[in-house]
C-alpha cells in the first residue's frame, strides 16, 4: 500500500506495484489533483479514527457498556455534523457512501409522496447517482401508473435555469426535485435559494447534493433534504451523510431497520473521524478556500494562456474554490491523464475516453462544452503554490506530445 | 458563385476524439462555405462536433440518425465565411 503523508504526496513503498507498474517506474514525487469524493487525510483525523477504533469498535445496537460506548461516539459524531450543517441531531443519518445517501432520498421521499405525484424534476448536470435513482423511482409505479424524469438543461457554464426549474417543479403530479449545490466536475455554484424558493412554495421537497461543497464553502440553508460527502471534507471512505428535515414525507420502499434510512447503521469509527475532519475542515475553511480560489484563478488564466485550443469551463466567479477543468481540442483525454500521471499529477477526467463507458460527461454534454480532451482538477486543502506551478509548467508540453501522436498540430 | 461542393467524412467506429480530427482535417482544405457532413458512432461526437464548430466559427446545420436501425450520426457544417 502507498504511504500517505500530507500535502497530497503519495510515495509507494519500495518494490509495490501501482496499477500494474513498480514504484521503481513512478516518479518519486506524486502531486495529487484530484480530491473530489475522496481527499486526502489530517493526521487529526487519522488519530481520531484509530482512537475510535480501540473505543467505538462494538455494535450501538447493543445494551452492555462497550455498545453503549460506540453509541455515545456516533451520537457525539451526528451531533457534531449536525452542528456544522445547520441541522440537528435527529436530522442526521449515517450511510455506507454519498451514492447510497443519494439514491436512499430520491427512493425513500419519492415512496412518501407517491400520492401527491410521481414526476422528478432534476437539473442536467445532477450527479450520476441522483439521476439514476430518479429514472429508477419513475419507472418504478407502486401502483398503477410510472412517473417521469423532468430534467431541466444548464447554460454553457453549467448554472441550471431557475425559472425553468420553478416551473417544472411548479407543475402538478411533481414527488419531488434535486438540484445540487454545485457541481462537483466544473464548480459552477447553482441558484439554490432561488429553486427553494420555488419548492417552497409548491409543496414539493428539495433534495441537495451538497456532496462537491460541503467542508469547503457554507451551504446555505435552502434544502428540505442535503447529502454530504465525508470523503470529499476528509474524512474517511465508506461513509455518507444525509440529512432529513422533520417536515419531508417519506418512507422506505426497502425493509424495516431499527436504522429506518440506512438499515444496519453505518461505520462508528468512520462517523467520528468524518466529525473531526469536517471540524477541521470548517475551522480552516477561510483560509484554504482563499487560497485555493486563488490557486483556481492562477491556473484558469495560465491555462487559457499557455495551452492552444483550450477551452475553461465553468462559471469563473460564482463557483467552488477549489475545482477547475479545461478541455483541449484535439486531445485524447485518457493519453492526456496518462502522460499527466506519468510526470506524477494525479488528475481527473469527464472525456469519454477515459471511462469504460465510452459515454462522455452529461454534464459537460449538457453545458455544451468539449467533452474530449478533458482534465478535472480537483484541489486537496493541502495544494500548495509549488504544486500549481508545477502542475502548469509542465501541462502545455504535455498537451504537444499527446496531440503529435494524433498528427493534429496544423489543425 | 458556385456552392462548393458538398463533402462526407466517414468517421464511423472511430473512437473520440478521431471524428472531430477527421473532419477539422477535411475542414481546412476546402472554400468558406463548404458542406461538410460527419458520420460518426463515437456517442462523443454529437457533443464535439458542436463544441469545435463553435470554438472554429463554423455553422452547425444538423445532427440527425442516418437511419432508424443504425447508431450512426451524421452531423453537417458549413464553414465560416
Amino acid at each position: 500500500m502507498p504511504r500517505r503523508s500530507l500535502g497530497g504526496q503519495i510515495k509507494p513503498a519500495p518494490g509495490t506495484s501501482v496499477q500494474g507498474v513498480t514504484s521503481e517506474d513512478l516518479p518519486t514525487r506524486r502531486t495529487f489533483l484530484d480530491a473530489g469524493g475522496r481527499a486526502p487525510m489530517h493526521a487529526a483525523t487519522r488519530a481520531a479514527y484509530a482512537q475510535a477504533l480501540d473505543e467505538g469498535w462494538a455494535d450501538p445496537r447493543r445494551l452492555h457498556a462497550e455498545g453503549r460506548r460506540a453509541r455515545v461516539l456516533v451520537d457525539g459524531a451526528r451531533a457534531a455534523i449536525a452542528d456544522l450543517l445547520g441541522a440537528r441531531t435527529e436530522e442526521v443519518f449515517l450511510s455506507g457512501s454519498h451514492t447510497a445517501s443519494l439514491h436512499a432520498a430520491v427512493r425513500g421521499i419519492a415512496h412518501g409522496r407517491r400520492r401527491a405525484g410521481r414526476d422528478v424534476v432534476v437539473s442536467a448536470v445532477e450527479r450520476a447517482a441522483v439521476l439514476a435513482a430518479a429514472d429508477f423511482v419513475v419507472a418504478e409505479p407502486w401502483g398503477s401508473h410510472p412517473g417521469r424524469r423532468v430534467t431541466v438543461g444548464v447554460d454553457p457554464a453549467g448554472r441550471v435555469d431557475a425559472s425553468a426549474m420553478a416551473i417544472a417543479l411548479g407543475a402538478p403530479g411533481v414527488a419531488l426535485a434535486a438540484l445540487q449545490h454545485a457541481n462537483g466536475e466544473v464548480g459552477t455554484v447553482q441558484p439554490l435559494p432561488e429553486v427553494a424558493d420555488a419548492a417552497r412554495r409548491a409543496g414539493v421537497p428539495l433534495l441537495v447534493d451538497a456532496g462537491a461543497g460541503v467542508g469547503h464553502v457554507e451551504i446555505p440553508d435552502a434544502w428540505d433534504a442535503l447529502a454530504a460527502d465525508p470523503g470529499d471534507w476528509g474524512g474517511p471512505g465508506g461513509l455518507g451523510v444525509l440529512v432529513v428535515r422533520p417536515r419531508v414525507r417519506w418512507s422506505p420502499d426497502w425493509p424495516q431497520d431499527e436504522d429506518a434510512w440506512f438499515p444496519g447503521g453505518a461505520s462508528v469509527p468512520a462517523a467520528v473521524a468524518a466529525a473531526v475532519a469536517l471540524e477541521h475542515a470548517v475551522a480552516e475553511r477561510a483560509s484554504t478556500g482563499a487560497h485555493r480560489r486563488v490557486l483556481v484563478d492562477r491556473i484558469r488564466q495560465a491555462v487559457a494562456a499557455t495551452v492552444p485550443d483550450v477551452e475553461v469551463v465553468g462559471d469563473a466567479v460564482d463557483r467552488l474554490p477549489h475545482v477547475v477543468t479545461f478541455s483541449c481540442l484535439y486531445v485524447d483525454g485518457e493519453a492526456l491523464a496518462g502522460e499527466l500521471d506519468r510526470l506524477g499529477f494525479a488528475v481527473g477526467s469527464g472525456s469519454a475516453c477515459t471511462s469504460s463507458a465510452l459515454e462522455p460527461s452529461h454534464v459537460l454534454a449538457a453545458m455544451g462544452v468539449l467533452t474530449h480532451g478533458n482534465v478535472r482538477l480537483t484541489l486537496p486543502s493541502t495544494v500548495t503554490d509549488d504544486d500549481v506551478d508545477r502542475f502548469l509548467a509542465e501541462l502545455p508540453a504535455a498537451v504537444r506530445r499527446v496531440r503529435d501522436l494524433l498528427g493534429v498540430g496544423d489543425l | 458563385m458556385p456552392e462548393p461542393e458538398p463533402i462526407v467524412v466517414d468517421a464511423r467506429r472511430l473512437g473520440c476524439p478521431l471524428p472531430v480530427i477527421e473532419l477539422a482535417k477535411a475542414a481546412r482544405d476546402v472554400p468558406p462555405g463548404t458542406t461538410l457532413t460527419v458520420l460518426a458512432t463515437d456517442p462523443a461526437a454529437r457533443y464535439d462536433v458542436p463544441a469545435w464548430a463553435r470554438l472554429r466559427g463554423h455553422e452547425l446545420l444538423g445532427i440527425a440518425p442516418i437511419s432508424d436501425d443504425d447508431d450512426t450520426l451524421a452531423i453537417t457544417v458549413r464553414t465560416h465565411a
